[in-house]
């Protein structure tokens, strides 16, 4: 063999080798996994079975909707994954309108296709509008990471909350937004209803959804235009329109639907960055010391949950999923249950750092994305957040960067 | 490390020590092209520019090729392992019918859904090409039948043999939808002058239709198209498809291709009613292919502008303007008799990609929409003869969604090492 036939054989099945070789063994030639400190897409600690039921939901969550899988005709978004990449926050370009009244006797506009605006719609359908006469404000999406542990949160916790801030010096008050809860929704163990039937809620910005498989089924129903065996009635224009009466064929079946109510349940909660940073302590200490912390509490306690890795645990959401009065600035002339039009549920802030990898590189907070920093945000908070906002602004520059700080870092 | 010792080692030995006679004489069955299919011509010649081989006195000629690799990709630290994959499985049949008539088919079994992966369902076996050509005259030739659109220079010069690559480009086979086949007819014809080749192609044939902005990728996704299963006998639009290109060639430098193809894609009418407004799709290719004398280095490269007329009260995750693009240098470094093979040749290759499936910004906050990939993938290939290659490539691929995330199972970096065989025969 020729001494050039012979180089060209090692060649090869060097190369060919150091394939094989890197397949099994060199790791630097491919991705590692993201830190979990900067990813939100993994799960609690899952039985194989729980873990096969979750990557399903993720494959479901992720999945983007046509008008052959039930999409419309009149939708926000073509699929979870739109509104909450990588199970994060929302960006502004798939914002929701809702519509509806001043007062918390409930939506009188469900006729006109009430209580949320079909922003979008499919080619040859007449876009939906706001129907005279109706109130509405502008909703981003909140984050999915962590959800399945504020529904562990026992209503005790919130209620006891709640009592707790009735000789705030601050003014904070706040309450649990008690709405009345669909026939689907089965209650949670160790729910505490109100004698008129109705239970506290804790999803959505106005905490008005009871738990999150109500709020799937509004997620596909609302957003997506997707019927399910809980939701049958597609979104409608009333213009054009009657009242739907006979409930479509599901777009989406119980196992798929389960599918993905489970995989938000069993999300990771964020974890926060730099936690012993002495700038982020320094700007935590500030953080409680000026009131934040009174409404974005830190520490919240589950109970039971039938999911073990959700059950008995204490986590770091910064929110006390009570609603309140965020001031005339947050005024949108819209209730849901009893939330009031200036009522707000506190955000939890976890994964708040996180933002600007989903939202462009800026960040678009409050409930509409008014805010364009976190300074600018915490200068928006009224009402009963007003003397913790303006105890904010009477901190040193260098106290003011650290709170910033430690807002990033969760 | 032992393992890979002993591999090392038995594959050096499987190679050095050959046995006299491994395999049938192959030239018992087989009668050479005589083409060199990784020489330059038009690529509009492509789809005769084949190996045929001619079945006895009849005349008919056949030929096809074949392509199957194992990959290994991995992103953002998640993989699925090792996966072999059988891509396709070409069938050619020509023949010439009388002088100046001629028919070609090609019949292709393919797993490697290029359409929209939401709605396909698996394997495909079908007709890619099946068409008359008949020639009035050099400049005016009619194709009919099943034809392949001339966008770009990718959709009718794609056979897996001829690349050093184990994937076809993405922004050919995700955003374009290459291969477009359509029924339809058109001329076309060619020009020789000196070192100068001139060619020119205009068909009408069947289109796009409304999934192209309705399927299950969320994005403006052309190649959704392909997975109607009436779209060989129903146009959506009722409207022609229009494709045309225009090449200029020159034997001593390259290839430039210019081409265009759009038309209403949207069924705009339903049973004589109209019911939405007629929305186009309009696209622009530039095509390039050609080598650099002395050097011996091949660059094809191909880049695609899109634009679709989208509903004005639409998401704007279904984009009105499209870009995307591949480079490949192809560097031969190795030429001559390897082991028992006359005209071998390895080469090193690249491929360079980029690909942006929302170009524009969003009207809610002025930001750039992303939705966007950049890849490159080094190569080295090994071809015992012009018609088969051995390839080995690597690739590194890095993702946005639309909003610039790039952190998530289905976006973000992305790595991955493929070796695959392909042939023709």
């Amino acid at each position: 063999m020729k001494k050039r036939n012979l180089l060209i054989l090692i060649l090869f099945i060097f190369t060919f080798s150091a394939t094989i070789v890197s397949i099994t063994s060199c790791k630097k030639l491919f991705p590692e996994m993201i830190n979990p400190e900067n990813g939100l897409c993994g799960p609690i600690t899952l039985t194989n079975s729980q873990t096969l039921l979750f990557s399903a939901g993720n494959d479901q969550f992720f999945a983007n909707r046509s008008s052959a899988t039930g999409l419309g005709p009149y939708f926000v978004a073509t699929g979870c994954g739109s509104c909450h990449s990588s199970d994060n926050r929302g960006h502004p370009f798939t914002i929701l309108t809702r519509f509806g009244q001043t007062d918390s006797t409930g939506n009188k506009f469900l006729a006109e296709g009430g209580p949320q605006l079909g922003t979008f719609c499919l080619p040859g359908y007449t876009p939906e509008t706001i129907p005279a006469g109706a109130t509405s404000t502008k909703l981003i999406a909140p984050i999915t990471a962590g959800v399945g542990f504020l529904e562990a949160v026992p209503d005790s916790e919130i209620i006891a909350m709640a009592d707790a801030n009735v000789n705030n010096p601050n003014g904070v008050r706040g309450h649990p937004n008690y709405n009345t809860i669909p026939s689907y929704v089965t209650p949670l163990s160790g729910a505490i209803p109100r004698p008129d039937g109705k239970y506290i809620c804790r999803f959505g910005r106005k905490a008005a959804v009871y738990n999150l498989f109500q709020q799937v089924a509004l997620a596909y129903n609302h957003d997506m235009g997707i019927t399910s065996s809980y939701m049958p009635y597609n979104p409608f224009n009333y213009q054009e329109q009657a009242v739907p009466t006979t409930p479509s064929t599901p777009e989406i079946d119980n196992d798929t639907f389960y599918s993905v109510v489970f995989y938000v349940t069993a999300l990771q909660t964020p974890i926060q960055r730099n936690a012993t940073d002495a700038t982020v302590v320094q700007g935590q200490n500030a953080f409680v010391k000026i009131g934040c912390a009174d409404c974005h509490k830190q520490n919240l306690t589950t109970g039971y949950s039938p999911i073990a890795g959700l059950a008995y645990q204490t986590f770091q959401p910064f929110t006390d999923l009570l609603v309140h009065d965020m001031g005339p600035g947050d005024d949108d002339h819209y209730t849901e249950g009893d939330a009031l039009t200036s009522e707000w549920r506190t955000t939890p802030l976890w994964g708040l750092g996180l933002a600007p990898g989903v939202q462009g590189g800026d960040v678009y907070l409050m409930h509409d994305g008014r805010a364009h920093s976190i300074q600018q945000a915490i200068q928006m908070h009224g009402g009963e957040s007003a003397v913790s906002a303006a105890n904010f602004s009477k901190l040193s520059s260098a106290d003011q960067t650290a709170v910033i700080k430690f807002l990033q870092s969760l | 490390m032992k393992i890979t010792l002993s591999v090392l080692f038995i594959t050096i030995s499987l190679f050095y020590f050959q046995p006299a006679s491994a395999q049938i004489d192959s030239s018992l069955l087989n009668t050479p092209a005589k083409k060199d299919t990784a020489k330059h011509t038009l690529s509009m010649d492509a789809i005769y520019n084949r190996p045929f081989k001619k079945l006895g006195s009849s005349s008919l000629s056949i030929g096809g090729y074949v392509e199957s690799d194992v990959q290994y990709t991995n992103t953002s630290g998640i993989t699925n392992g090792d996966q072999f994959q059988f891509r396709r499985f070409s069938l050619f049949v020509s023949s010439t019918i009388a002088p100046h008539i001629k028919f070609l088919s090609e019949i292709e079994y393919e797993d490697d859904p290029s359409g929209d992966a939401g709605e396909a369902a698996g394997p495909e076996f079908g007709v890619e090409y099946a068409a008359l050509d008949i020639e009035f005259n050099p400049l005016i030739n009619l194709r009919g039948g099943m034809i392949l659109n001339p966008i770009g220079g990718f959709n009718e010069n794609h056979d897996g043999p001829k690349y050093e690559f184990t994937d076809r480009p993405i922004a050919m086979t995700q955003m374009l939808p290459d291969t477009w086949n359509n029924p339809g007819f058109g001329l076309y014809g060619k020009k020789y002058s000196g070192h100068w080749m001139y060619g020119y192609e205009a068909y009408v044939t069947g289109g796009f239709n409304d999934s192209i902005i309705n399927n299950s990728q969320g994005k403006t996704f052309l190649p959704a198209a392909k997975s109607s299963i009436t779209r060989f006998n129903t146009s959506a639009s009722g409207e022609p498809l229009y494709t045309g290109k225009l090449s200029f060639g020159n034997d001593q430098i390259g290839e430039l291709g210019l081409s265009y193809m759009g038309g209403v894609y949207n069924t705009w009418r339903v049973e004589g009613a109209q019911v939405d407004n007629k929305r186009s799709v309009n696209v622009f290719d530039v095509n390039f292919n050609g080598t650099i004398p002395g050097l011996h280095t091949n660059i094809i490269s191909e880049w695609a502008w899109i634009f679709v007329d989208i509903p004005p009260d639409y998401t704007p995750e279904y984009a009105h303007k499209q870009f995307g693009g591949f480079i490949d240098i192809v560097q031969p470094i190795i030429h001559g008799r390897i082991l028992d093979w006359d005209n071998a040749t390895v080469n090193i290759a690249v491929r360079g990609e980029y690909v942006d499936w929302n170009d524009g910004n969003f009207a809610a906050t002025g930001q750039k929409m992303y939705n966007d990939l950049w890849s490159i993938m080094p190569a080295i290939s090994f071809r015992p003869t012009p018609q088969t290659v051995l390839r080995l490539n690597y690739r590194r691929q890095t993702q946005n969604d639309i909003t610039g995330n790039k952190i998530g199972a289905a976006i973000g970096p992305t790595a991955g090492l493929s070796f695959g065989i392909s042939t023709y025969f």
